[in-house]
C-alpha cells in the first residue's frame, strides 16, 4: 500500500473528498482482494432465528484481513482504513445506517460495483424520493423508515408537490420489479440500495462525503459517466449539469510560447533578489508595529463593538478629531498618513505652510483619474496636464525631464495609466523629504502627543512666543488672585 | 527544429541560474530569524453573528470596505447583501444563474459583482435610483467558468476564470481591456492588493503568480506547491502573497526573496485548504479547510495558534473585514432543501476575539 496514501488515510471523523478521489483506485483493487475467494475473507450465510441472513462477513474478519494483507501492524489503523472504506459505501454494516467499521462481530456486507463511487455518482433528490416512497410501500419491517428518512420524505413531498403523481408511479414500477426478484436476492440488493442512500444522503450527524467542488468536477476520472439516476428517472428541474463541459485542450509549446518564457526567465534571473533574514526582519517588524492595531491580538480601545455592542470605536475611527493612536499610525508610512481622511487632509495643511501643496494634489487628481469612467479621462487627463504640467501651469509641479517627456507622449493618447510615471517621481518626492519633516513638524507632534490645540490658527508659533504667552497668563492670573486677597 | 532545441536549453539553464541565485539569499529561514519574537499565544475567537438565509451551499464571501457590510453567493441562486451587525438581509439578489462561484464588493460599496458557470461576471448597481437593484453589466468573454472577481474601481473589475486566464475590464463599456494569460490550469483566486498596481492569482497548475496590470505581464511566478491552488491573499505589507492548496498546506511567498519563505503544515492535516485571509497585522492568518475546520496560524512562527470548529460543512470561504475587527466564514450543507442539520442551516459565521472565554 503506497506510503504517502497510508499517511492520509490515517485521520479523524471526518471524511474527506478529496482523498476519495486520489485513492479511489487503491480503495477498488483492495476490495476486490478482500472479496476473492481463495485470498479474500470469509463470505458466509449465517442462521439467525428463522431466517438466514446471505453473503454477510464480520468487522473482526476485515479487520483481521486488512491487518494481514496491507502489513498494518496497529488494529486502530486497520479500522481507520476500513472505517474510510465503509464511509464511501463499499462495505456496510447489515443493520445500521452509519458508516464506520468496527471491530468485533457486527456483520457487514459488499457494496455492488453498480454503487460504487468510481462510477461518479450525483444521484438527484427525485431518485431519493423514489426511494423513500418505495419503502414506504412494501410490508417489511427492515424497510421501514428511519425518523431522519420519514421527516426527509415528508419535505421531499412538499417539494416535489407538483410532481409527486410522477414519483408515486416510479416508486410502484420498481416495487412490482423488485418482487419479481429471488428473496434472497432481494434481501442483498435491498441492504446495498439502503447502503448507497447512506452515503449520498448521510444520516444527521454523518458527513456527505460525496459532495465535490464543482470546480473540480472536471477533472475527475470520468467526467462524461456521471451517474445522476438511479431509476433511469431525469430530473428536469435540476438543470443540466453544466459541471462537465471538456476540459481545453493542452497546446504544445510553440516557438514563440519559448521565446516569451526565455525573456519572462531572463527578467526573473536580472531581478534583484533580497537576502531571505533582512526579509524575515522586515516582516517581524511590520507585525510588530502593527500589533496594537490588530483587533485579533490586542484588545481595541474603548471596546470591540462586537463583543460589547458599543459602536464608540468605530465612531471615533471616523472623527476628524484623531485620537493619538491614529495619529501615531500616519507615522509608519505616508501611505498610511494618506488612508486617512484626516492625515490626509493634515498633511495637505502641512504642504500648503511649505507652498509645496501642488504635489499632493496632483498625486490625488492621478488617482481620481484612474477611477474615472473611460469615457471622461482624456478631458480629465488634458485637465490635470493643464493645471499641473503646461507650460506657466498655476500649480505647476517640479518633475525630472525625462518623466515629463514621457508623460508629455502619453498624452497624446490620453489613458488611465498616462501619468504613472510622473505620479510615481512625486509620491517619492513626497516621501522622502515632505513626509519627513511632516513627523517632526509642531503640527503633527502636537496631534501626536495630545497636546492642547492652540487657540487661533494663525499658522506656526515660535517656541519663544508660545512661552512668553504661558508665562503672561500665569503672571497675569497669580496678579489677579493677589489682588483680591488683599481687598 | 534546432531552434526549440536551442531555446529550451537556454531556458533550463536561466531556471538553473535563477535556482542557484534564490539559494543564494536564502541565509536564513523565517523561524530562525522571528526565534526571538513574542509568542502569540492561543487565540480565541468566538461566533458573534450568524447569518441565516441561504438555502444551499456558500460559495464565497466578500466584505465591503466600512466593515460592517459584506455580500455572499451561495448555490441557491442568490447573492445576499447583509448589515452583519444587525444580521438583516439589506439586499437578496436573485442571479439568472444558479451556479455561483464568486462574489465581490466594490470598494465604494456602490456595486457587487458575482459569476460561476455561466462564464460571466454579472454586475449589479446597489445604488439605483428607483431603489431596485438591476444589473448593470454582463461581462462575457471567458470560456471557462468564472472562479473570482475583484473590483479595483467602479470603473474597472479584474476576473479570473476556469479558462486558465484573468481579465481586466472596463465596467462602464462591458470590454476586456488586457488578458493577462500564463496559467496552464484554471485560475482558481486572485487577490489585489492596496496599491491596485498588481494582483496575483493561484491556479491549478499549482502555482500562484503575480501580475502588473498595466502591462500584463507576468512578473513572478511561484511554485511549491503539490496540488491546486485554491486560495491567494495579500501579506497586509504588500510584499508577500499566502497561498492555501489542495495539497493541505498554505504557503508564505515573499515578492523581494522571489521564493518561499514558509509553508504552514501539520501531519494531521490532510485535507485542502479552501480560503486564506490574514489579520490586520499579518500575525495571524486564518486559513479554512475540507475538514471544516478554520485554523488559525502563527504567521512567524508558522504555529497553529487557534481553530474555529463551528462548522458542520465544508469552510468554503473566509474574509476578515478590512479593520480587521471580525472574521466571517461561509460554508456548505447537505443537498436537501432547508434539510436542517444539527439546527444550523447553510450559515455563515462571524467570529471576533474573546479574550476572557476559555474553552
Amino acid at each position: 500500500m503506497n506510503l504517502k496514501n497510508n499517511v492520509r488515510l490515517r485521520h479523524t471523523e471526518n471524511l474527506l473528498s478529496s482523498c476519495f478521489r486520489e485513492i479511489d483506485e487503491n480503495i477498488e483493487d483492495i476490495i476486490m482482494r478482500i472479496q476473492d475467494e481463495t485470498e479474500g475473507v470469509p463470505v458466509r450465510t449465517v442462521k439467525s432465528f428463522l431466517s438466514k441472513i446471505p453473503s454477510v462477513v464480520t468487522g473482526a474478519d476485515i479487520v483481521q484481513w486488512l491487518m494481514k494483507n496491507l502489513s498494518i501492524d496497529d488494529p486502530a489503523e486497520a479500522i481507520h482504513i476500513g472505517s474510510l472504506i465503509a464511509a464511501q459505501g463499499y462495505i456496510f454494516p447489515i443493520s445500521d445506517h452509519v458508516l464506520t467499521l468496527k471491530d468485533d462481530g457486527t456483520f457487514y456486507r459488499f457494496q455492488a460495483p453498480f454503487f460504487w463511487p468510481s462510477n461518479c455518482w450525483e444521484p438527484e433528490n427525485t431518485d431519493y424520493a423514489i426511494y423513500l416512497c418505495k419503502r414506504t410501500m412494501q410490508n417489511k419491517t427492515r424497510l421501514e423508515l428511519a425518523d431522519y428518512e420519514a421527516e426527509n420524505l415528508a419535505r421531499l413531498q412538499r417539494a416535489f408537490a407538483r410532481k409527486w403523481e410522477f414519483i408515486f408511479m416510479q416508486a410502484e414500477a420498481q416495487v412490482k420489479i423488485d418482487r419479481k426478484k429471488d428473496k434472497t436476492e432481494r434481501k442483498i440488493l435491498d441492504s446495498q440500495e439502503r447502503a448507497f442512500w447512506d452515503v449520498h444522503r448521510p444520516v444527521p450527524g454523518c458527513v456527505n462525503i460525496t459532495e465535490m467542488d464543482i470546480r473540480k468536477c472536471r477533472r475527475m476520472k470520468n467526467p462524461q459517466k456521471v451517474k445522476k439516476s438511479v431509476y433511469g428517472v431525469a430530473d428536469e428541474t435540476q438543470s443540466q449539469s453544466p459541471v462537465h463541459a471538456p476540459a481545453p485542450r493542452c497546446r504544445k509549446d510553440t516557438k514563440d510560447d519559448m521565446e516569451k518564457e526565455v525573456s519572462f526567465l531572463k527578467t526573473q534571473l536580472d531581478r534583484h533578489c533580497m537576502k531571505m533574514s533582512k526579509v524575515a526582519e522586515t516582516l517581524m517588524s511590520y507585525t510588530e508595529q502593527y500589533l496594537d492595531y490588530d483587533p485579533f491580538l490586542t484588545m481595541p480601545e474603548p471596546s470591540n463593538p462586537w463583543m460589547s455592542d458599543d459602536p464608540t470605536f468605530w465612531e471615533l475611527e471616523a472623527s476628524k478629531d484623531p485620537s493619538q493612536q491614529r495619529v501615531r499610525k500616519w507615522g509608519f508610512s505616508l501611505e498610511e498618513a494618506l488612508k486617512d481622511p484626516a492625515g490626509q487632509e493634515q498633511f495637505l495643511r502641512f504642504l500648503e505652510s511649505e507652498f509645496s501643496s501642488e504635489n499632493l494634489r496632483f498625486w490625488l487628481a492621478v488617482q481620481d483619474l484612474k477611477r474615472r469612467p473611460l469615457q471622461e479621462v482624456p478631458d480629465r487627463a488634458q485637465e490635470i496636464w493643464q493645471e499641473f504640467l503646461a507650460e506657466g501651469a498655476p500649480s505647476s509641479i517640479n518633475l525630472d525631464s525625462h518623466s515629463y517627456e514621457r508623460t508629455s507622449q502619453n498624452l497624446k493618447d490620453p489613458g488611465r495609466y498616462s501619468f504613472e510615471d510622473a505620479q510615481d517621481h512625486i509620491y517619492k518626492l513626497m516621501k522622502n523629504d515632505s513626509y519627513t519633516r511632516f513627523l517632526r513638524s509642531n503640527a503633527y507632534q502636537d496631534l501626536l502627543l495630545a497636546r492642547k490645540k492652540l487657540e487661533t490658527d494663525q499658522g506656526r508659533r515660535t517656541s519663544l512666543e508660545k512661552f512668553t504667552r504661558s508665562v503672561g497668563k500665569s503672571l497675569s492670573g497669580k496678579r489677579l488672585t493677589g489682588l483680591m486677597q488683599s481687598s | 527544429m534546432g531552434e526549440m532545441e536551442q531555446l529550451r536549453k537556454e531556458a533550463e539553464s536561466l531556471k538553473d541560474q535563477i535556482t542557484a541565485a534564490r539559494k543564494a539569499v536564502a541565509d536564513a529561514t523565517l523561524p530562525d530569524t522571528v526565534s526571538s519574537t513574542a509568542v502569540v499565544g492561543r487565540v480565541q475567537l468566538k461566533t458573534r453573528k450568524t447569518l441565516r438565509g441561504h438555502l444551499a451551499k456558500i460559495y464565497a464571501m466578500h466584505w465591503a470596505t466600512d466593515a460592517k457590510l459584506c455580500v455572499s453567493a451561495s448555490q441557491d441562486g442568490k447573492l445576499i447583501v447583509w448589515d452583519t451587525l444587525t444580521t438583516n438581509k439589506v439586499n437578496a439578489i436573485p442571479l439568472k444563474s444558479s451556479w455561483v462561484m464568486t462574489c465581490a464588493y466594490a470598494p465604494s460599496g456602490n456595486m457587487v459583482a458575482c459569476g460561476g458557470l455561466d462564464n460571466m461576471c454579472s454586475i449589479y448597481n446597489l445604488k439605483g435610483k428607483d431603489g431596485n437593484v438591476k444589473v448593470m453589466r454582463e461581462l462575457a468573454a471567458h470560456t471557462g467558468y468564472l472562479s473570482c472577481c475583484r473590483f479595483l474601481s467602479d470603473s474597472e473589475i479584474i476576473t479570473s476564470s476556469g479558462d486558465c486566464t484573468c481579465l481586466l475590464w472596463d465596467i462602464e463599456t462591458g470590454t476586456q481591456k488586457t488578458t493577462f494569460a500564463g496559467h496552464l490550469g484554471d485560475c482558481m483566486s486572485l487577490a489585489v492588493p492596496g496599491d491596485f498596481k498588481t494582483f496575483v492569482s493561484g491556479a491549478c497548475d499549482f502555482t500562484a503568480k503575480l501580475w502588473d496590470i498595466r502591462d500584463s505581464n507576468c512578473t513572478h511566478t511561484f511554485s511549491g506547491h503539490e496540488s491546486d491552488v485554491n486560495a491567494i491573499a495579500f501579506f497586509p505589507n504588500g510584499n508577500a502573497v499566502i497561498t492555501g492548496s489542495d495539497d493541505a498546506t498554505c504557503k508564505l511567498f515573499d515578492l523581494r526573496s522571489d521564493q518561499e519563505l514558509i509553508t504552514y503544515q501539520d501531519s494531521s492535516i490532510m485535507c485542502g485548504v479552501t480560503s486564506i485571509a490574514p489579520s490586520l497585522s499579518g500575525r495571524l492568518i486564518l486559513a479554512g479547510y475540507d475538514d471544516f475546520n478554520v485554523n488559525i496560524w502563527d504567521s512567524l512562527k508558522a504555529e497553529r495558534v487557534g481553530v474555529l470548529a463551528g462548522h458542520d460543512n465544508r469552510v468554503s470561504c473566509i474574509g476578515v473585514s478590512t479593520d480587521g475587527m471580525a472574521c466571517c466564514t461561509g460554508s456548505w450543507d447537505s443537498f436537501l432543501p432547508s434539510f436542517s442539520f444539527k439546527g444550523q442551516d447553510n450559515v455563515m459565521r462571524l467570529c471576533k476575539q474573546n479574550k476572557q472565554q476559555y474553552l
